[in-house]
């Protein structure tokens, strides 16, 4: 019922939404929660497990119960706390876990099965039989058991990311932060706020204070204006600081537009920052704990302190008839405001028999709520008296006050466990768990607004604090009703009841991490906020240890729930990760390219032509066209880089099996790299263009591992070489021509002879295409007489085109990555397939690539026995007449049975080659040796298998004279 | 986490890629022995507290740099240029 202006609502502006289907008024200013409390709907959803009607509990992101689907379709999002939900024209909004409707739930019937359904009843009753679980019993309760649910479909609207940089952080803008604040942003410091509600202010908008001699509220006005004027300061409302991290960093959610009806165009729904302090303040405040008491559920009864910020904030009183139920000061509060607003009270009962709250209202003190009632709504509860005996009062909402919980859960993240401090009943910060965070104000334990007031200036430098209210906690410890029938709910959000935990101590689940997972108290999506503390205090009766010595179990990130949308960000689908294309796409585009990707490139896969329909007719003739006329592909994507300086020719001895120092000028050398734990790293060719000039290529895979490992050589074990180098990937376009006719396609192109003579084979001439400079290369990857010719990036698409058209003139053209594949296994040369980590050089037949005459990374370790020999498998050739070979089958001798005792290796490439039949290359035991032996490629996986012949691994001109030309 | 890379300033841990202890950086001379060459390739301590190591400034400057972390609590001790430790 709205009773009265509330800080927060513009009474002028009506909000129409619906709930279940049914219109609703709020005002602008309202959550979903006071804007259903401001029309007497006091039901708002279905407990977890037992479906019993609940109401809203709190006011903040702390509410374990009312919880709603909001939004339809794609962009519907489960589980959404009415507390937080800030309402907005046509917001659709449904209650969550309830069928066919909040009020007439069918599963609530498991709340009269609840006798059987207690702590630990999944793990006894579903253990048999185990396939079950999965198919049966697991999909079942999900469907019984669960909050709300996500629509399955591509959710609508962005999530972004965000980084923000601060010397002073501060986590919460009521009082404490609102004076640390303006505090040190009147010095200048670059000050970051950020606070989980719509505005600042805290519990300054909740409470009937005055402040600096006015109302608690206008002053936080006033202070939050100033923060605004601060251009050093950032103020971030909407924004709940979630995590604390290594490095003074901290995780935060901002609610960006999920409370608005038409966002503004391009914004996000939200943005997760990453906020990095120097310094960081929280001033998180506290939570108010409830009191266990048979049937404390029902929609009604809630936190004292929500009841204040409903009638505060919102103008909205809980109900018509509100009793209090307290064991500190705090409830006595409430009366006073309650009374004010004009809102009757039916009683004050208090817990503590020996205090005077000299209100005008019955009071009951040393007292307790032993019953309640109400089906779908409190009506009235019984009390029992200071002598005996009880007391029925009628009452439709119940304030509760159980005390205060300083939120400490992000002084946990780093590892950290909080404080007992008897005198408040509560756990504080401990000091120092978060490098650079200091707790202050009710989040540090010190709940006076003059307090926090005066811890906030003083850990922001020091200074002048207003005048305010400096009551003492006055609390006595009070956790639940004993001696009494009923169930006592002490998680709401999982019901978990008192009786819970005692079982749980019954059957030895006594540490709390234990006693939590076996009751789930606390692991909802509140992460127990209310609950835990409740729990603690009943494990340590029975186990008869102070609550400090129970412990208290891990609070982890986030602090409250956060999309995973927006840890992704935009990091998804087409911009999961960058796309690198080569300088031959657009042309590869016009001549309908597929794709296979390599790393994050995107290479050409094959071109293809009139009715060709499969991969294998276009890679075919590719490879025809490299084999009779000439090809031209982009091999741009291999790694380039160019090494410079006089320590150069040292770094490559050093990196290179091989020994580069003895290259000539203008000459290219073929070159292995190993890890120094002797298997193989990469190949690749390393030409010498000048005295102290190298261009190295990588494999397209491995080339920023090679470039690392590099700087590691040069900058922490050869730190006194002078050498420089750098990638050139990026810089230089650089396309193979390959086939018979490749030497004429180039000597018209440059206008030049290019016999053995200019260029022999592994060889390098600097070369013009009319005025660009340019680098050809004799070196092939396709065994036949082949190119590569490289010119600036920014030439690429156009030399690529003339190279196309000069290639079709000769009877060739455009090949891809399948043709290039099937000519490097005719050949018998090596890809990542085969030195893929646990290989050696001898492995593949390059053993006497290990220079004797220097050292190199890996070769001490190659050496290694065991490295090379018969035992090992060796790089072989295999060809089978009936049937293609696959990558990955297995090898084992003819009429042996496939198990793992008769492997003799497998194969890591294969292919169909048009001219030689079905090819793979394989890692064989002694594999050099059996050239000749009959064996079976036995492919599990497939179910075939292909009887083979082991070859040597060149299936094509073992003499190399076609590509010596 | 964050790293100082003397050249480039406070980055987030994201930016770097780690290699290994610092050891590392003390390659063995090649006639050295096998066991030296086992140690220096395989064999690593493994403490509960301060701990040199190398890391890579990979997406930053390319530096090497050699971090004095904490592996209790992942506090950055120190962080130099591996290059000048070395020369």
């Amino acid at each position: 019922m709205r009773v009265r202006e509330g800080s927060r609502i513009d009474a002028e502006r009506v909000v129409r939404f619906s709930l279940n289907g049914k219109a609703v008024v709020g005002r602008k200013g309202d959550t979903l929660a006071s804007a259903l409390l401001a029309n007497d709907q006091r039901l708002m959803g279905r407990s977890f497990k037992y479906h019993r009607p609940r109401g809203v509990v709190t006011a903040g992101s702390e509410e374990p119960n009312a919880l709603f689907e909001i939004g339809t379709g794609a962009g519907q999002v489960p589980n959404v706390r009415g507390t937080v939900q800030e309402i907005f024209d046509g917001m659709v909004a449904r209650s969550q876990n309830c069928w066919p409707s909040l009020e007439r739930d069918a599963l609530a019937i498991n709340d009269l099965m609840s006798r059987f359904l207690s702590a630990g009843f999944y793990y006894k009753t579903f253990m048999w039989p185990q396939a079950f679980w999965e198919k049966l019993y697991e999909p079942i309760i999900r469907r019984a058991a669960g909050l709300g649910a996500l629509s399955g479909d591509e959710p609508v609207g962005d999530f972004d990311k965000a980084w923000a940089h601060c010397d002073l952080l501060i986590i919460g803008g009521g009082p404490a932060g609102l004076m640390a604040a303006l505090t040190a942003g009147r010095t200048g410091q670059r000050v970051l706020i950020a606070d989980e509600d719509v505005r600042l202010g805290g519990r300054l908008d909740a409470e009937s204070f005055e402040l600096g001699g006015m109302a608690s509220t206008d002053w936080a006005r006033e202070a939050a204006a100033e923060l605004d004027s601060l251009p050093n300061v950032r103020v971030m409302t909407r924004t709940t600081v979630t995590g604390a991290y290594d490095g003074r960093t901290f995780g935060a959610y901002e609610r960006v537009s999920e409370h608005l009806a038409s966002p503004p165009a391009g914004a996000p729904v939200g943005t997760f920052w990453r906020i990095v302090a120097d310094r960081t303040l929280l001033a998180g405040g506290a939570h108010e704990r409830m009191i266990a008491f048979p049937d404390n559920d029902r929609p009604g009864i809630m936190q004292a302190s929500a009841v204040r910020s409903y009638l505060h904030r919102y103008g909205v009183a809980p109900g018509r008839k509100v009793a209090v139920f307290t064991n500190n000061d705090d409830g006595w509060r409430t009366v006073d405001d309650l009374q004010a607003a004009g809102v009757e009270v039916s009683a004050l009962i208090d817990t503590r028999p020996d205090v005077e709250p000299g209100r005008d209202v019955r009071t009951v003190t040393g007292a307790q709520v032993v019953a309640t009632r109400g089906r779908l709504g409190l009506e009235s509860l019984d009390i029992s008296k200071p002598g005996g005996g009880r007391q029925f009062i009628s009452a439709d909402c119940l304030a509760v006050s159980g005390g205060w919980n300083p939120s400490v859960h992000l002084t946990c993240h780093m590892n950290g466990r909080p404080i007992w401090r008897d005198d408040i009943a509560a756990f504080v910060p401990k000091p120092g768990a978060v490098p650079g965070l200091e707790a202050i104000g009710a989040a540090n334990g010190a709940f006076s607004t003059h307090e926090a007031l005066r811890a906030g200036a003083d850990a922001a430098g020091g200074g002048e604090i207003p005048a305010a209210e400096d009551a003492p906690v006055n609390v006595t410890p009070f956790w639940h009703v004993t001696g009494v029938k009923g169930r006592q709910w002490l998680d709401l959000q999982n019901d978990v009841t008192v009786k819970d935990i005692k079982l749980a101590h019954q059957e030895n689940f006594r540490s709390v991490e234990h006693m939590k997972r076996y009751t789930t108290l606390g692991m909802a999506t509140d992460q127990g906020k209310l609950s835990n503390m409740g729990g603690l205090a009943v494990m340590a009766e029975l186990t008869g240890q102070p609550i400090p010595s129970v412990g208290t179990t891990t609070f982890r990130p986030p602090y409250t729930p956060i999309p995973v949308a927006a840890l992704a960000g935009r990091a998804h689908r087409a911009h999961f990760a960058p796309d690198r294309y080569t300088p031959s796409h657009q042309l590869s585009e016009e001549r309908g390219a597929s794709y296979v990707e390599a790393g994050l490139w995107h290479r050409a896969a094959w071109f293809p032509q009139g009715n060709e329909t499969t991969w294998k007719q276009s890679a075919d003739r590719e490879v025809g066209w490299v084999r009779g006329a000439v090809g031209v592909c982009d091999v741009t994507t291999l790694g380039k880089i160019d090494v410079q300086g006089p320590g150069a020719r040292d770094l490559l001895d050093l990196l290179y099996t091989g020994k580069m120092s003895t290259l000539k000028e203008g000459r290219v050398r073929y070159g292995l790299m190993l890890r120094e734990d002797g298997f193989v790293m990469d190949d690749g060719t390393c030409a010498r263009l000048g005295p102290d000039h190298y261009v190295i290529t990588t494999t397209t895979a491995a080339a920023g591992e090679v470039m690392a490992y590099m700087d590691f050589c040069a900058q922490v074990l050869k730190p006194d070489l002078p050498v420089r180098f750098i990638s050139t990937t990026e810089q230089w376009a650089q396309f193979a021509v390959a086939g018979p006719q490749s030497r004429a396609l180039l000597e018209g192109l440059l206008d030049q002879g290019l016999n053995d003579d200019v260029l022999p084979f592994m060889g390098y001439l600097p070369v013009q295409i009319g005025d660009v400079a340019g680098r050809l290369f004799r070196i092939s990857f396709s065994g036949e007489l082949a190119y590569e010719l490289a010119v600036p990036t920014r030439y690429g698409d156009a030399l690529i085109r003339v190279l196309e058209d000069r290639a079709k003139a000769l009877g060739g053209g455009l090949y891809g990555m399948e043709a290039l594949n099937i000519l490097r296994i005719e050949k018998g040369f090596i890809t990542h397939s085969e030195i893929h980590g646990r290989v050696t050089a001898d492995d593949i037949g390059f053993g006497r690539m290990v220079s004797p005459a220097k050292d190199c990374i890996g070769k001490v370790m190659s050496q290694r026995p065991g490295l090379h020999g018969a035992e090992r498998q060796q790089l072989v050739g295999l060809r089978a007449k009936d049937g293609a070979l696959k990558a990955g089958a297995h090898i084992f001798g003819q009429g042996k049975r496939a198990s793992a005792e008769n492997d003799q290796g497998y194969i890591t490439s294969a292919c169909t080659s048009p001219t030689l039949g079905h090819l793979a290359l394989a890692f064989v035991v002694n594999g050099r040796a059996r050239h000749g032996e009959q064996v079976v490629a036995h492919d599990g996986l497939h179910g075939t298998d292909i009887a083979c012949e082991i070859v040597d691994p060149v299936f094509m001109d073992p003499d190399g004279e076609k590509m010596r030309g | 986490m964050r790293i100082e890379c003397p050249q480039c300033g406070a980055r987030d841990v994201r930016e770097f890629t780690y290699l290994g202890a610092a050891v590392l950086a003390d390659r063995p001379d090649a006639d050295a022995t096998t066991e030296a060459w086992q140690d220096y390739v395989h064999l690593r301590d493994n403490p509960a507290g301060p701990h040199d190591e190398l890391w890579h400034h990979a997406m930053g400057c390319s530096a090497w740099l050699r971090v004095r972390r904490n592996t209790l609590t992942h506090e950055i001790l120190t962080v130099t240029m591996a290059q000048e430790d070395r020369t």
